[in-house]
């Protein structure tokens, strides 16, 4: 995960500005260039901490970096700035669907640059160039341990991973800035058997569909492989999207031997505990909390709470709306049917006044839509919106009397029916009444109905 | 020669003042007398004209506004491992041959702004590995007390700049000894401050946790000059200290009253010369009589010492030079057929055998299964050699003896066996591994007319002291940083 900070982890260049030209972010230090050396940036161990925090782990009061060394054309010091024994925090939880999936740790480590091949193929390209924009920028590892059953559930422990951290504001985790990367894991074992098998590890998956995709395909290739008599190879394998499969990368054997030792350029951290007791009192109430809260104290159904914590915009929205005054299932409804689907999000105050209109009768749940819409567009409010276009409802008697005659009139055969005993004919000619007039008040349009056809 | 090349910073700075002679005259009485010896001590590996120019012009216009900092227009060199933007940089070594930084470190960049005017870039040992400066990549360094001997190492180019009177003023960076045991063998002053002191930005790392950049100088009172110009907190230097930088306090107090410890271990090191015995034995006396009590003090793992060193400082350089892959800066190998293949042919054509066995060793050391027994085991008794120091100096207020056990020794004596020459860092490694303070200076010259360096270490940030027991050495015994003579 990539930390929400302004620089990268060591040195003051910008993170995340996608599109900038190759090797424009960048400056001696994230270039490696002799003599330079890493500043650790405040921001990154902030973000760090508080991911930390709200997956319920330690956070011991001395942690240090360390120096992964191996040698790559990406990785411009000949070594990653990582963290090894003593990491940021340990042994956490993050709660999913009502069971705890063990964290092993965060820690805080640096990003790589990227390799672009010409020629599409590796081993097959004629030329290859470096691009360290990205070199440098503050990455978040979580390790969770090997608690999850399926490839279900690794997604869903992913998608969770990616609210409780929006939520924290450690990391907007957009997928398709690399901002979020999976590393999954896989081993198969025996039903009934305790002994976890020999895993693969999957490199730099980059959407929920990918990690979903790539596990299913790994786990049968696993079963696959021991159903024949096979064995199961500790690797590191890659995941190609367009062809749908793994294909193994580095085997344990030819695995690195990556050196770790301390960092000799960063003295080791010493955590303030009034630092953590501060961040941990600034943290916002976390999605499981407030999934549970919803439930309690509006009186929503689980679903729905899920649905809505889920997304800290949506559950502020609600929370928003209901305290100014609109009905919370009624609120929850328009949120889960009309706002989630099109993301586009309007204020509290806005939704309110517009749940307050449909549930009084002043306009249809269709003109609704049309008003949530436009006051989105326009940030305008929905009752000026409705006064505008004359989209209030005409709910007295005298005004629909005429187009209550004239839908009579147009459907004998119905009147007919009704008049003898087919109750169901008052629908099509409600159906009739609707469509010649839209801004009819339903409930009295067809009270009047029923007494000139009785 | 002229005697402008012979001047402290503290008279030229009086006698700039009272326009004796200008900054830009200064300068061209060095770089005369670079004309007039360099092609025999080969101190530089480069010079600097476009920069002394434009910085001797602007020290003279900063003297004739009135400026009374003591470092402006003093002519300096700077060891070849330290960046300054736009010039040449290349750590002794061919794989950096071609480099020119983008940016100017910031010991130099504060010398820089205190007035300093800079001559060239000074011959080292590759990467500052070594002790004679004889694995430069380029060429080696001779003692301008005796041309067919090392001026040591690795800032043996500094060292010799100085002693030569072609720079008034150099800086070199001290690992293991690399700044005290050439200002010992060359006769001049040379100092090496606590890890901390001053910042290691700009400076191409050797091994991180023991690198320091220091001055040589001709008097105690420079090196203290320099240090305390370019020292102090550097927020672009994690590891450098935010304590205050006042190394000139008590600089003249003398030592009356002072408990100087003498290690008994220093005196039974391996190959130690008689003669380099019979001066620091004098010295002592000396400085016994100007007041201080003398007192014996034990530093037990000294034997270990070495063995530490030389698993700390490789494994942190195989480490450190791993950058050096021919991808974005320096030596290439363009006709490699795979990325493997470039490093391969890159670095082995661009570094030197010593800097290839300590990258060798390193590797070794920290990899899996051996970490525990060499890595994790030198740190423990680097812990054991620092609890050394912290006793002995609850005894005493500061520590001499040798800076090397030997004078000068002859070009090509030492070359095929590094052990020896290893053994050249017994008496200042453990400066570095405790990250003390410690200075050399000259304390007389053998009967062959080599000098012998008498070196002061002090407890960590307390410079002040060493210094004060340098200078009241220097006053005490008469003994002179001189330039050598070159007839």
């Amino acid at each position: 995960m990539q930390p929400t900070t302004r620089s990268k982890m060591f040195c003051g260049c910008a993170v995340g500005r996608l599109g900038d030209p190759p090797n424009s972010n960048v400056c001696e230090i994230c270039l490696g260039m002799p003599g330079t050396l890493p500043v650790i940036n405040k921001a990154a161990v902030e973000a760090c901490l508080k991911t930390a925090l709200a997956l319920n782990c330690d956070i011991p009061r001395h942690t240090k970096f360390d120096r992964k060394n191996y040698m790559y054309p990406d990785l411009p010091k000949g070594y990653q700035i990582s963290q090894y024994d003593l990491p940021m925090s340990k042994d956490g939880f993050l709660e999913l669907d009502g069971r705890r999936v063990r964290i092993r740790r965060v820690h805080l480590e640096e990003d790589t640059g990227k390799l672009i091949h010409a020629g599409d193929k590796l081993h097959k390209a004629w030329e290859s160039f470096v691009d360290l924009n990205r070199a440098g920028t503050p990455l978040m590892e979580i390790v969770s341990e090997p608690d999850l059953r399926s490839a279900d559930e690794a997604r869903d422990y992913a998608v969770a991973l990616r609210t409780l951290l929006r939520t924290i504001g450690a990391s907007e985790a957009e997928m398709e800035k690399g901002q979020l990367r999976a590393e999954p894991n896989i081993s198969i074992r025996r039903i009934g058997t305790e002994e976890l098998g020999v895993k693969t590890e999957l490199k730099n998956i980059n959407s929920f569909r990918a990690l979903h995709r790539a596990i299913l395909y790994e786990v049968v290739r696993q079963t696959e492989l021991l159903e024949s008599g096979g064995t199961v190879v500790q690797e590191t394998r890659g995941w190609s999207e367009a062809e749908g499969r793994t294909f193994s990368q580095r085997s344990k054997e030819f695995a690195e031997d990556y050196r770790y030792f301390p960092e000799p350029d960063l003295p080791p951290l010493e955590i303030d505990p009034v630092w953590i007791a501060e961040l941990r009192m600034a943290l916002p109430e976390l999605p499981g909390a407030r999934r549970g809260r919803l439930v309690s104290d509006y009186g929503l159904p689980t679903g729905d709470a899920v649905l809505i914590a889920a997304d800290r915009d949506l559950a502020d929205l609600f929370e928003g709306a209901v305290a100014a005054g609109a009905d919370a299932k009624h609120v929850a409804n328009w949120i889960i049917g009309e706002v989630a689907p099109t993301g586009k999000i309007p204020t509290a105050e806005h939704l309110a006044d517009l749940v307050k209109l449909v549930t009084s009768g002043g306009i249809t749940r269709d003109q609704g839509r049309e008003v949530l819409m436009e006051s989105v567009e326009t940030g305008r409010a929905p009752s000026d919106i409705v006064t505008e276009h004359g989209f209030a409802q005409v709910s007295d008697e005298a005004s629909l009397l005429a187009v209550v005659e004239a839908v009579m009139e147009a459907n004998p055969r119905a009147v007919e029916d009704y008049r003898v005993g087919k109750k169901q004919a008052l629908g099509a000619l409600m159906a009739d009444l609707t469509k010649r007039a839209p801004q009819a008040n339903p409930k009295v349009a067809r009270e009047l109905l029923v007494r000139l056809l009785g | 020669m002229s005697e402008l090349t012979e001047l402290t910073i503290k008279e030229t700075a009086r006698l700039l003042r009272l326009r004796s002679f200008s900054a830009a005259e200064l300068v061209t009485a060095h770089v005369e007398q670079i004309e007039r010896v360099d092609h025999r001590v080969k101190a530089f590996l480069r010079f600097t004209p476009e920069l002394w120019e434009k910085q001797a012009d602007e020290a003279d216009r900063r003297i004739a506004r009135g400026d009374l900092g003591p470092l402006v227009g003093i002519p300096m060199a700077v060891k070849d491992v330290l960046c300054v933007r736009g010039v040449e940089t290349t750590a002794g070594s061919q794989i950096l041959k071609g480099f020119r930084p983008p940016y100017t470190g910031t010991a130099v960049a504060r010398l820089f702004d205190a007035g300093a005017v800079m001559l060239g870039v000074t011959n080292c040992d590759e990467f500052a590995m070594g002790s004679s400066t004889e694995n430069s990549g380029y060429f080696p360094t001779r003692n301008p007390w005796d041309l067919d001997r090392v001026p040591g190492g690795s800032s043996g180019g500094s060292a010799a700049a100085v002693a030569a009177g072609e720079a008034m003023i150099a800086l070199g960076t001290d690992t293991g000894g690399s700044i005290r045991q050439p200002a010992a063998l060359c006769g001049v002053v040379g100092m090496k401050p606590t890890y901390g002191r001053v910042s290691r930005y700009g400076l191409i790392a050797f091994a991180s946790s023991l690198d320091q950049i220091g001055p040589f100088t001709r008097s105690v009172e420079d090196a203290a000059i320099v240090l305390e110009a370019m020292g102090g907190h550097d927020p672009l230097d994690a590891t450098s200290s935010t304590r205050a930088n006042d190394v000139l306090r008590d600089f003249d107090a003398g030592v009356k009253g002072m408990r100087i410890g003498v290690p008994r271990e220093y005196n039974e090191v391996e190959g130690m010369e008689p003669a380099v015995k019979a001066a620091i034995e004098a010295a002592i006396k000396s400085l016994r009589e100007a007041g201080a009590e003398i007192v014996d003090v034990g530093l037990p793992h000294t034997d270990y010492g070495l063995a530490a060193y030389y698993i700390i400082a490789p494994a942190e350089c195989s480490s450190n030079l791993a950058r050096f892959d021919g991808v974005r800066y320096g030596m290439s190998s363009q006709d490699a057929l795979n990325i493997t293949e470039a490093y391969e042919r890159t670095r082995r054509k661009g570094f030197g055998t010593e800097v290839r066995r300590r990258v060798m060793l390193g590797t070794y050391a920290l990899s899996s299964g051996y970490y525990d027994a060499y890595y994790l085991k030198a740190q423990k008794v680097r812990t054991l050699i620092k609890r050394d120091f912290d006793a002995a100096f609850e005894k005493c207020d500061a520590i001499i003896g040798a800076t090397s056990p030997t004078v000068a020794f002859p070009i090509g004596s030492k070359t095929q066996d590094p052990l020896s020459m290893y053994l050249c860092d017994v008496l200042t490694l453990g400066g570095n591994l405790a990250g003390l303070p410690g200075i050399s200076v000259p304390c007389g010259m053998t009967e062959q007319l080599l000098p012998v360096g008498l070196q002061v270490l002090a407890p960590q940030w307390r410079e002040d002291v060493a210094l004060r027991v340098a200078r009241a050495y220097e006053v005490a015994s008469g003994v002179k940083a001189e330039v050598a003579p070159l007839v």
